[in-house]
């Protein structure tokens, strides 16, 4: 299942991520998806995330289409200027990928080459109008595409904790009405925030999926809490994790829960597991999803 | 004004290289002001060659050192001076350096890192508000610009990545969206205007280097 047939069914959607390695062997992440089989309607191949130079997300999802996997593209600002946005975006088409996010990306100096040129020649809006110019047959300059136009199911992020959150609500509407299909958020932990955040959004017609950064350990919930922006654990959870004798199953317990509070206000849940996708499985198995 | 940071002196030495006099040029006007390439600076400059051994012959502060035609007629004002020295020391932005390349049949050795364009707050302090796009939207945000001041250069809103309307890549500075949405908000605009706003990708076929200004000066 692709995102497309997942949003036409009205059903929950659920997604997950794997990244591509600093390294030529994509095996470890192939597995790592395919914890994931039959049970998401996405795997989102992250784009060389927080600014860390990696294998590319198109290479990775070749590899999952290979395995059977339905994959989303993310395509970040960063490192390519139109000229190569476009050209990725049609080769992605031309190897049957359609699913793809777009995100402006994080700067090149909070990666492992701080050195390296941001380009940021579009961001997030443009690259969404861009893609949509492509389904329409006609690149950014006006020139017309060869053949049948591709076409693309798109996405969008959004920062619910963003503080302040007026702006970023604003860009949000930009980008559904630039041609935004879906949105996946930045982890949240607090339901009621969430609920919030989705009724200033206000009706925007297509399907909403919570961020969610499984816990793996007290420390991880800090570091998060001080170097993610607009990412608040609650104290609550960070206490059950440090308590926890068996943090897997506590993380699993405190994902299950949050899920459940989520699910009244969004169309479905975006994982983010850093490597845990196996424990995704059971998260899902518990949630009958 | 230009930006410009003095670079270190062991770094100045070393490019200097083996020339053993030199002739140093400053700055009047922005180098001036900030404290790279003033008067103070350049017999500052002049002391330290002495103290490690070499001759500087003379030195000069045009009014503005990248205005060539001024630079010249000062470095032929000179010129014995300058035909004396190994190379000529240049304390100004890259403009200025350029302009004295361009004049004198010497090696030219930069004493400045050139940073940015930049507005002057105080003494002391400037900051990066423009960076010469050549199609001025500032207008648009209610005279602060997005694509000088956000480090992605964005014009349809803010990424994901402020924390209570600080840059997460700059943390000492304001999210330039922060900032628009507030000067906005105190001018009687709420967030329906930027709703509205539907920018250009930036064109950066007018940005292709080097730039140009040449038109018929109006005379009297």
């Amino acid at each position: 299942m692709g995102m497309r047939e997942a949003i036409e069914s009205g059903k929950f959607i659920v997604t997950t991520e794997v990244a591509p390695p600093k390294g030529c062997h994509l095996d470890h992440m192939l597995q790592e998806a395919a914890y994931c089989r039959g049970r998401v309607a996405g795997v989102n191949v992250t784009d060389l995330q927080s600014s860390v130079m990696r294998a590319s997300s198109l290479v990775g999802c070749i590899k999952l289409k290979e395995i059977g996997m339905p994959p989303v593209l993310q395509m970040v600002c960063r490192d390519r200027n139109r000229l190569s946005l476009q050209s990725e975006l049609l080769s992605a088409a031309a190897m049957g990928i359609t699913d793809v996010l777009c995100l402006t990306g994080d700067y090149t100096t909070l990666g492992d080459d701080p050195h390296a040129k941001p380009v940021f020649d579009l961001d997030s809006v443009g690259l969404l109008k861009a893609a949509r110019g492509l389904m329409e047959g006609y690149d950014m300059a006006g020139q017309e595409l060869e053949g049948e136009p591709p076409q693309f199911t798109l996405g969008c992020v959004v920062n619910p904790g963003a503080d302040p959150l007026e702006p970023q609500i604003m860009k949000l509407h930009k980008k559904v009405e630039a041609g935004a299909q879906f949105v996946q958020t930045q982890a949240t932990y607090d339901p009621q925030q969430f609920a919030d955040f989705m009724r200033q959004v206000g009706d925007i017609g297509v399907p909403v999926l919570a961020g969610i950064v499984m816990l793996k350990s007290a420390g991880m919930a800090r570091f998060m809490n001080e170097n993610v922006a607009g990412v608040t654990v609650p104290d609550e959870m960070i206490q059950r994790m440090k308590k926890a004798k068996d943090k897997v199953a506590t993380s699993i317990e405190i994902t299950v829960e949050l899920v459940k509070g989520l699910m009244p206000y969004c169309q479905g849940v975006h994982m983010m597991p850093l490597g845990w996708n196996q424990h995704v499985v059971t998260v899902l198995d518990e949630l009958g999803l | 004004m230009i930006a410009t940071e003095a670079k270190p002196r062991e770094e100045v030495l070393e490019r200097l290289g083996d020339a053993q006099s030199v002739f140093i040029v400053g700055c009047g006007d922005c180098a001036t002001l900030c404290q790279t390439g003033g008067e103070f600076e350049v017999e500052e400059m002049k002391k330290y060659l002495e103290q490690v051994g070499k001759k500087v012959t003379g030195s000069v502060i045009p009014d503005a050192t990248c205005n060539v035609l001024d630079t010249a007629r000062l470095l032929r004002k000179n010129k014995e001076a300058v035909a004396e020295a190994d190379a000529i020391l240049v304390l100004a932005c890259g403009s200025g350096v350029q302009a004295v390349a361009e004049k004198a049949a010497k090696r030219v050795v930069a004493g400045c890192d050139t940073i940015f364009l930049s507005t002057q707050e105080r003494m002391g302090q400037f900051l990066e508000r423009c960076i010469c796009c050549g199609e001025c939207v500032v207008d648009q945000y209610f005279g602060i610009c997005p694509r000088a001041r956000c480090p992605k250069g964005q014009l349809y809103g803010p990424c994901g990545g402020y924390n209570n309307g600080k840059c997460e890549v700059n943390p000492d500075e304001d999210c330039v969206w922060a900032l628009i949405y507030e000067r906005a908000r105190q001018l009687g605009y709420g967030p329906e205007y930027f709703e509205n706003l539907q920018p250009e990708p930036t064109d950066y076929e007018k940005q292709k280097r080097p730039r140009r200004l040449v038109f018929e000066p109006r005379r009297g």
